[in-house]
């Protein structure tokens, strides 16, 4: 069985790959639904602002930039 | 047989909307305002010839772009309206729904829900090119079955595929065949209900109105009708956001689906050459690097660049008064002609080479990609200061005019974040202050290079950031004392990098110039003729008291004829209604150091900024002989004020001039704007309040410190 380790998208480091798992903010998970951000879907973080925030993800096909606290409602599983 | 088609163009921002748009209409389309919004729309008029020589004529709306049918903010309601409102008068005979091809998933996902709604539609596959450059491939016959509608390949920039657009309009088009979901089974009383009550092509168009609740009051629907509706959701106890949320995951289920049938993607994100331009632009230095160099330049090309065209504008408006106050007979017609109409004219026409190439630099950030990382690294900045990375843009829209970087604010979700950059994007340097500090800096700045750079130069940088600056302070004490309704919002699309297209930076700066020449324009010229009225015009008897005093044998005796002509004409402008208002303010405004002229002058600033060149211009010429060939910069040099037989423009009140003009809210346009925009008079009062105090109290401090 291979072993998963959840964390937020928040604290996922640069380049490290992930699948998304659930978010904790329903209001705001419809909009990250909307943007393409569906469980299940695979994620890695492109690059983090210079000065620490927002990120930037590739999610379905593109670049997509959040601020870190948006990052911090989506749940994901690390990809070993 | 003709027939008037109504089209609409539909898709994600940054999938080359608007160069379809464009493309089908060209020069042939008009800018207006949606009714009870401040959304731009966007109308172009063609005829398409189809092959056996009939005309059909179309209009084509380009709707704002959005990532779905769920509005987010005010500009994202149009499209709801339009699209789910069958009785909306835009609802559009055919919908093309524009896809950007390398980012497909996405943008199938808006594709999905037009579709379900069955309104006629034509799929348009964008960026094909770059599409083959990474690798993709898509199956656009199998796309176009499994969707039910047509499906048409094209590269918009290079106008690839624009001719099947347009061949596939004139086809005869039908409801889309297929649909995604079946929303009976979602929510199957509430789209009976609601199907029963309103007349809509779809059950998901029934859905989406038990969704949007708080959006049907502007359906073309009786009262008891939407009354009955919102009954029907609160009945079903209707479960809006689990619904939404629902369909959004079943959606892109089927969509996943269909790109594994139709789409063989190996795009290697990091290989693209966007992800190493953004290694460059958004880098912890660099980027910061290049930014500011994006902006030295701009700044610096728009002083330099746009003198030429001008000084020509100036030369050719010279050439006009001499020959017109030649030609006609002096009089009250030619006076109102040279120093009315003419003045006014020029005072709008001198404009247009400075937002002509601001917002061609603008336009080029933006159609590049450039400005949404100027986003993306500014944001954590901005929002120290209650900003929104979002409000960069506004800010330096803002540059140019405040007008349209307020109604830009309109992506910002944030509310309060929205209101801020609303409130302060006035204080950034707008293009109708330039010719205020060109003028006041040619007059008191002398023209030396200081460590090689030009020292006017610098001192127009300087106010620039002094603009800039105020901003942001602003913006950081509106931040503590304006409640927040709702969250923070960001979330940006990173676009690929793109050559920009020459075309669409043109069309956007026509749109810009019209609507300044039209909108600003009107205002300027109008107030430049009420000016000239009040210049030239006295309570009472005055000006002939004036010359009949000047007629006595004493005077005749003393003064020669011109000294006679030049005293009249001093004695009638202080006398005249300008004068009196002016010299009704002077005591309000003298702490500032300035006299009873500019007095006037700031009277009518309060219109618009750019008027106190026109008004000095006024002022001047008609304090002076109407032939004189002397530009306004001369004749205010040579103006000594009489209590210190100094020349009345020294360095402290050119300076205090140039704060005042900085600071104060003196723009009857942008005021209008806020007000529209903020749904209420309040923050525009509020505006005005803050910022003209705030200029009052700047000015003064400068010339109590700098005066001579």
């Amino acid at each position: 069985m291979v072993k998963e380790t959840t964390c937020l998208l928040s604290e996922l480091k640069r380049g490290q790959e992930a699948v998304i798992d659930s978010f904790t903010d329903h209001e705001l998970s419809l909009k990250l639904l909307e943007m393409g951000c569906i469980p299940g879907e695979q994620i890695h973080v492109t690059r983090i602002a210079p000065l620490g925030d927002p990120i930037a993800i590739w999610v379905s096909g593109y670049q997509l930039s959040l601020r870190k606290d948006e990052a911090a409602t989506v749940r994901v599983r690390i990809v070993e | 047989m003709n027939r008037k088609l109504r089209i609409a163009l539909v898709g994600n921002p940054n999938s080359g909307k608007s160069t379809v748009f464009n493309a089908l209409t060209g020069l042939n389309q008009k800018v207006a305002n949606f009714p009870g919004v401040t959304v731009d729309k966007h109308i172009g008029f063609t005829t398409f010839v189809s092959e056996n020589g009939e005309n059909v004529d179309a209009e084509i709306i380009d709707l704002p772009g959005i990532y779905s049918l769920y509005p987010k903010s005010p500009d994202e309601q149009i499209p709801f309206h339009i699209l789910c409102d069958p009785n909306n008068e835009l609802h559009p005979d055919l919908t093309i729904i524009i896809a950007d091809g390398t980012n497909l998933k996405r943008n199938l996902f808006l594709c999905s829900q037009v579709v379900d709604l069955k309104i006629p539609v034509i799929l348009c596959i964008n960026m094909i090119d770059i599409v083959k450059i990474r690798g993709a491939e898509i199956d656009f016959a199998k796309l176009s079955e499994k969707l039910g509608v047509p499906v048409i390949p094209m590269t918009a920039r290079k106008s690839e595929g624009m001719d099947d657009l347009r061949k596939a309009i004139l086809q005869p088009y039908s409801k889309p065949k297929n649909y995604f979901l079946d929303f009976r089974s979602f929510a199957p009383g509430v789209v009976d209900s609601i199907r029963q009550v309103i007349h809509v092509n779809s059950d998901y168009n029934a859905f989406l109105v038990a969704n949007n609740l708080e959006l049907i009051s502007n359906f073309d629907l009786p009262e008891n009708k939407k009354q009955q509706i919102l009954r029907i959701d609160e009945e079903a106890g209707f479960d809006t956001k689990q619904m939404q949320a629902k369909e959004t995951l079943e959606r892109y289920k089927v969509i996943s689906e269909l790109m594994k049938e139709c789409v063989t993607d190996k795009s290697e994100e990091k290989k693209s050459n966007s992800y190493k331009i953004d290694n460059i632009l958004t880098h912890r230095f660099w980027g910061y690097i290049i930014f500011l160099l994006v902006l030295f330049l701009v700044f610096q090309a728009i002083f330099s660049w746009a003198a030429y065209p001008m000084n020509a504008v100036d030369s050719a408006f010279r050439w006009m008064n001499e020959s017109i106050s030649h030609a006609l007979p002096a009089g009250i017609l030619n006076d109102l002609i040279v120093n009315g109409i003419l003045a006014g004219l020029n005072g709008v026409v001198i404009f247009i080479p400075q937002i002509a190439l601001l917002f061609f630099f603008i336009a080029i950030l933006e159609d590049t990609g450039y400005m949404a990382r100027v986003s993306f690294i500014m944001d954590k900045l901005m929002r120290k200061f209650g900003l929104n990375g979002k409000s960069v843009i506004p800010l330096m829209s803002g540059v140019a005019c405040a007008v349209p970087a307020i109604m830009s604010t309109r992506t910002i979700q944030n509310r309060k974040e929205r209101i801020i950059t609303i409130l302060v994007t006035p204080l950034m340097s707008c293009s109708a202050r330039l010719p205020v500090y060109t003028l006041l800096i040619a007059l008191v700045i002398p023209d030396h290079k200081l460590f090689g750079l030009n020292q006017q130069g610098l001192v127009l940088m300087g106010l620039y950031l002094i603009g800039f600056l105020a901003a942001i302070s602003a913006a950081w004490v509106l931040k503590t004392i304006i409640k927040a309704k709702e969250r923070s919002y960001f979330m940006l699309e990173l676009p690929l990098y793109r050559v920009p297209r020459w075309s669409t930076i043109g069309l956007h700066i026509i749109e810009k110039v019209k609507i300044f020449l039209f909108d600003a324009g009107k205002i300027i010229i109008a107030i430049s003729i009420v000016l000239w009225v009040l210049a030239s015009f006295a309570p009472g008897k005055t000006f002939q008291h004036i010359e009949e005093k000047y007629r006595q044998p004493e005077m005749v005796k003393s003064f020669s004829q011109d000294e006679i002509d030049k005293k009249i004409k001093s004695e009638k402008l202080e006398s005249s209604y300008a004068g009196v208002m002016g010299r009704v303010i002077e005591p309000v405004i003298k702490p500032l150091g300035y006299d009873w002229k500019i007095g006037i002058a700031l009277i009518t600033s309060f219109a618009a900024r750019e008027v106190f060149v026109g008004t000095m211009s006024t002022i001047y010429s008609v304090g002076d002989n109407a032939a004189s060939k002397l530009t306004v910069k001369d004749k205010m040099l040579a103006e000594i004020n009489p209590s210190t037989g100094l020349p009345q423009y020294s360095f402290a009140v050119g300076f205090s001039l140039m704060l005042f003009y900085a600071f104060a809210m003196q723009c009857v346009s942008t005021i209008a704007v806020v007000y529209r925009e903020t749904k209420g008079i309040k923050w525009a009062l509020i505006q005005i309040f803050f910022m003209s105090g705030l200029a009052y109290l700047a000015s003064m401090i400068a010339y109590q410190i700098l005066k001579p």
